[in-house]
């Protein structure tokens, strides 16, 4: 295996991902396949290659710095799980 | 006359035109087999019945004001993956089983712009990550075909409705070959259109550099009427390129005389089924015969496809998904202990196995010190496949060959190695690399299956891939076998 419990543990918290007990091992054995299949990249012959940016070579769009979107906070937060006062809530983060 | 749900799209148009029946018949009737049929298959995730009633009475009244929209009145459907104003837009996760969008797509405005009437949402893999339409929160779901099988993924859910004649048309999305995969399994026509000619706007991004909205049709010529409406720039999508459209429809009639076209000679090769590849040479045939001129073309790193793929989407994916949170929107965990907990918990018990993994491998292959092996490596190696494709269309002017290795699988068969699963997507994931349009269309059956021919072109050659398939489909009636539990 390429990856490791720990190394899996560490990858899962990184992304912001809680695995359950029951899961540990299946990802570490499915993950570990992954990267040993994406490791033959190494083989691909890339010297003075220049890294693709973009399918068709298009650069990023500029577009005047001026407001065009309307205030639409109190429908879009009708998604959320907790607002009030228009805010998010979240968890207590400072004592 | 033809039952209604037979009828293609413009076979539809027609009939609305010459006032034959009203777009209110076509919605009862459509609505009716859903209701009937679709517990078989698990197509849709929503249906929208009354909505669709009231928006299609509202498409008959413009019509008799002489009012009509170039799709005034036709039945679609859109995958799950495209928000739309006031419905439930889940892409096929537990992750966004409730929100209901504030905004429509581009792609959805546009389609309701020029008059189609939306029966419902489609099932597809969580995310658009999968090839089988296993990964859906919303279960499988099954092929019109043979419903051991599968219908293939992401867009399992737009392809089979359109197979099982639910509807004539769907809106589908494809990253890796989440269009053509599931068309060529289903026996229908799949176009993905060249990177920035479709607006992503409100299509729930996997990978952006990949994604592209598409459809899924029986014939080349109601793709060509649906891609006209959905094309075009935007300026809500920073990647949309302001590139003309042209009339594809009025392009369908393009005579096949001296075409070009590529056979890349390792498509052919021991990973084919040997069934398959007899089907697609004979289309090959039928090509040739209506003045195509066949050459051999080479790809030489093609096999690095698949690998590059599975780099550079996950990388992609893993930005994308994090703006799950748990917070502003989506799936939110109970009882969370703290932020951390709220935001890990939260992600850990709304996405799915997969998109677990995804997001992990993409993790994993842009964090420190791995960063240049993997991520950096892929996008040189994505260069040298995209210089593959420029040199071969310097030759010629499509590349043909299969959609898929084998016809459908069966459920529950790839499940256990996702390597195995991948690979389904060798033949198609090229064209995403490298931003090419490309299309699957029917061309044979393999025991009671059907198998697809794979087009690809240059970049903006939707019309001449449309034009070749239309012209295929005059001789040849593939396209219009229908599995015999929906005829």
């Amino acid at each position: 295996m390429s990856l490791d419990n720990e190394q899996v543990q560490h990858i899962a918290l990184l992304a912001r991902l809680r695995l359950a007990d029951d899961e540990l091992g299946e990802t570490v054995e499915k993950l570990s396949r992954i990267v040993d299949f994406v490791d033959q990249l190494a083989a691909a012959p890339t010297d003075d290659v220049v890294p693709m940016a973009h399918p068709l070579n298009a650069v990023q769009r500029l577009r005047p710095d001026a407001v065009t979107e309307p205030d639409d906070r109190d429908h879009l937060q009708q998604n959320a799980a907790a607002v009030s006062d228009g805010l998010y809530l979240v968890p207590k983060v400072i004592e | 006359m033809t039952a209604l749900h037979e009828m293609t799209l413009s076979g539809l148009k027609a009939g609305l035109d010459a006032g034959e029946f009203t777009s209110v018949e076509i919605v009862s009737a459509l609505l009716g087999r859903i209701e009937s049929l679709d517990p078989q298959l698990n197509a849709f995730i929503t249906v929208l019945g009354e909505a669709a009633l009231a928006d299609a009475a509202r498409a008959d009244e413009a019509r008799a004001r002489g009012d009509a929209g170039p799709l005034c009145g036709l039945p679609i459907v859109h995958k799950d993956i495209f928000c739309m104003r006031d419905v439930r837009t889940t892409c096929g996760s537990r992750m966004l089983e409730n929100f209901v969008s504030p905004y429509d797509a581009t792609v959805v405005e546009r389609l309701a712009g020029a008059g189609a009437v939306v029966l419902g949402k489609t099932n597809m893999d969580e995310f658009a990550m999968g090839s089988s339409n296993e990964t859906s929160w919303f279960g499988p779901v099954k092929n019109p075909w043979d419903p051991a099988c599968s219908p293939g993924g992401s867009s399992g859910g737009s392809a089979a409705a359109v197979a099982a004649r639910l509807a004539p048309a769907a809106t589908a999305t494809d990253t890796g070959g989440s269009i053509r995969q599931p068309a060529a399994l289903t026996g229908t026509v799949g176009i993905k259109p060249t990177y920035g000619r479709v607006s992503r706007y409100g299509m729930i991004a996997f990978a952006s550099s990949l994604d592209q909205a598409g459809v899924i049709t029986r014939t080349a010529e109601d793709s060509a009427r649906l891609l006209g409406v959905m094309a075009g720039f935007d300026e809500r999508d920073s990647t949309s390129i302001d590139h003309p459209v042209p009339d594809y429809v009025g392009e369908l009639d393009v005579a096949l005389d001296g075409l070009r076209i590529g056979i890349v000679r390792q498509h052919f090769d021991a990973g084919l089924d040997a069934s398959c590849a007899q089907a697609v040479r004979d289309a090959l045939a039928e090509l040739e015969k209506r003045g195509a001129v066949l050459t051999e073309v080479d790809l030489p790193n093609l096999d690095y496809c698949v690998p590059t793929y599975y780099v550079v989407a996950p990388a992609e994916c893993s930005s994308n998904l994090s703006r799950f949170d748990g917070v502003r929107f989506g799936y939110r965990a109970k009882d969370p202990e703290d932020l951390l907990d709220l935001y890990c918990r939260s992600r850990g018990e709304g996405f799915g196995a997969e998109v677990k993994r995804r997001i992990m491998t993409g993790t994993y292959v842009l964090s420190a010190g791995y960063y240049d092996a993997y991520y950096l490596q892929a996008q040189k190696v994505r260069q040298l496949i995209s210089e593959d494709f420029r040199r071969a269309f310097a030759d010629v002017d499509l590349i043909a060959g299969p959609t898929t290795p084998t016809p459908a699988f069966r459920l529950g068969d790839k499940t256990d190695d996702p390597i195995t699963m991948y690979l389904n997507d060798i033949y198609t994931i090229g064209a995403n690399l490298a931003g090419l349009p490309a299309l699957s269309a029917p061309c044979g059956m393999v025991d009671g299956l059907p198998v697809g021919l794979h087009l690809v072109g240059p970049h903006w050659s939707e019309g001449r891939l449309l034009a070749a398939t239309h012209q295929y489909q005059q001789d040849t009636a593939w396209h219009e076998a229908a599995p015999e539990a929906f005829r």
